[in-house]
């Protein structure tokens, strides 16, 4: 994709804004110019704040989730054994969508930070966790034998063969589950917090009846999301160059 | 060089694949391990280059039970054994990054192993400058299987192990590897073991050949073939008698 078609696609969804906008030509729908000038004036009057809190929570649970989840997943995948033990539970716990879990996990681990990251985690850690997995079973027993008779022994393979392979199946998965991930943190921000773009938007929009500044809340969490997607996509350029 | 003492190996319960088998081999010498499917000639590659232990007797090479991959000996298998997202260099030079990774240990890394990263020589030698930046999956299989070579031999090994090396190649570029194969091996001076299903591969590499045959292998089966070597052998009445043989040894009307 040209950075100039990413462009002229950004300006035809203003233009389709700011027809709208004089269509329906009501206070719930602000032209992107407005919004615009909001958007900027509220960064110093704490939305940048609300943006950051929202990012250090999208950050910390994804370290988390690759840190625990790739190792775990590298395990699954090289002992069919301990597969078959886990598969079954992984079967059935998967597909669940975890935003449910967004009203127990608040009960459990009740308000500040830690139940926030907990939900997001949850949802990248499967994620991972099955990529990782699936990926370290598709490496060849010939191609880890043949790396052990150059000499390699546990710590190398790690280093020359398990990390180098699991890596597309983390961003991969990082790809896929990023967006569900902002879209849970917004949900999840709604309750007992006073901290995070999930909580100005809804101040704004229910609360504060601030529609332009709720609309820069909106922008502030699509930036959110998109540039976790960018970084992702950079990432893999350079790390995954081979694909 | 090599000698199997008294060897017994088996895959769990099932009947022995070797049962008291006593082998051995030369520094030097040029040999071809022959038999049909499931003989245990991969097995036997395999307890060489120290990836599978034996259940009874001794692997010994220059005197010393094998119990790991032994750092002066190489392995060459048929496919897959090239990382995919690396680098015809960096596929090269792999083993000497993994040397460089534990430092002459004596365990991962011969003690008396001297840091370095240079593998061009081997890829000029073998042809592969041009496709140094591709990845495995962009080169053609000979290539794939140059590179495997280039990787194994920049460690300097004295004893060069081959599991069917070439039998996913087309025949012409199998030809000119079969030839490169018994160059570098009186070049480098190295103890070739080479397994392989195919008849003519055996007769044309192995200046001796082991033949096996269904499990257990109990007595080692030794034909000598001391032509090898020859450029043309290949076209050569004796060959075409060696291979008519051991046609006749492995039961093929």
């Amino acid at each position: 994709m040209k950075r100039r078609d990413l462009l002229f696609a950004l300006l035809i969804l203003a233009l389709v804004w700011q027809a709208a906008a004089w269509l329906v030509a009501k206070p719930i729908l602000p032209s992107p110019g407005l919004v615009a000038l909001v958007f900027v004036r509220e960064l110093g009057k704490g939305l940048a704040e609300h943006f950051l809190v929202s990012l250090w929570r999208v950050a910390a649970s994804t370290i988390l989730a690759i840190a625990l989840a790739a190792p775990a997943g590298l395990m699954l995948g090289q002992s069919p054994r301990l597969n078959r033990f886990f598969s079954p539970l992984i079967y059935l716990t998967y597909p669940i969508p975890k935003v449910v879990f967004v009203p127990l996990v608040l009960l459990f681990l009740g308000i500040g930070d830690s139940a926030k990251i907990t939900i997001i985690f949850l949802i990248l850690f499967f994620q991972i966790l099955v990529l990782v997995r699936d990926s370290a079973a598709a490496l060849r027993p010939e191609l880890i034998q043949s790396v052990r008779s150059l000499g390699a022994g546990r710590r190398a393979l790690f280093r020359f063969v398990y990390l180098p392979a699991s890596l597309p199946a983390i961003l991969t998965a990082l790809r896929q589950s990023v967006g569900t991930a902002v879209a849970v943190l917004y949900v999840a921000e709604l309750y007992a917090t006073t901290k995070g773009l999930g909580y100005y938007i809804y101040l704004n929009g229910s609360t504060l009846l601030n529609y332009p500044a709720m609309y820069a809340g909106i922008i502030a969490m699509s930036l959110l999301g998109l540039g976790l997607y960018f970084s992702v996509d950079w990432l893999e350029k350079r790390l995954v160059p081979y694909k | 060089m090599i000698q199997l003492q008294d060897l017994t190996f088996s895959y769990g319960q099932n009947l022995p694949v070797f049962e008291h088998f006593n082998w051995q081999a030369q520094r030097g010498e040029a040999w071809a391990v022959l038999g049909p499917s499931g003989c245990g000639k991969s097995t036997l590659l395999y307890l060489l280059a120290g990836l599978f232990l034996p259940s009874g007797g001794k692997v010994l090479v220059d005197g010393i039970p094998i119990e790991r991959p032994r750092p002066q000996s190489g392995l060459i298998i048929q496919d897959y054994g090239l990382l995919p997202w690396a680098t015809v260099h960096q596929n090269a030079s792999l083993g000497l990054r993994v040397r460089n990774f534990y430092g002459p240990d004596g365990k991962h890394t011969p003690q008396d192993f001297i840091p370095e990263q240079d593998v061009l020589p081997w890829l000029k030698r073998l042809g592969l400058e041009s496709v140094a930046d591709k990845y495995p999956g962009q080169i053609s299989g000979g290539q794939r299987q140059r590179t495997a070579i280039a990787r194994t031999l920049a460690l300097k090994p004295d004893l060069l192990l081959m599991d069917e090396p070439f039998s996913s190649l087309d025949a012409p570029t199998r030809e000119g590897l079969q030839a490169l194969t018994l160059e570098l091996q009186q070049e480098q001076a190295l103890t070739l073991v080479l397994v392989t299903h195919a008849i003519e591969e055996a007769a044309l590499l192995g200046k001796k050949i082991l033949l096996l045959s269904q499990p257990p292998n109990i007595h080692a089966n030794v034909i000598d073939n001391a032509e090898v070597g020859n450029p043309e052998y290949r076209h050569s009445a004796r060959y075409m008698e060696v291979c008519h043989d051991l046609r006749a040894r492995m039961e093929i009307p």
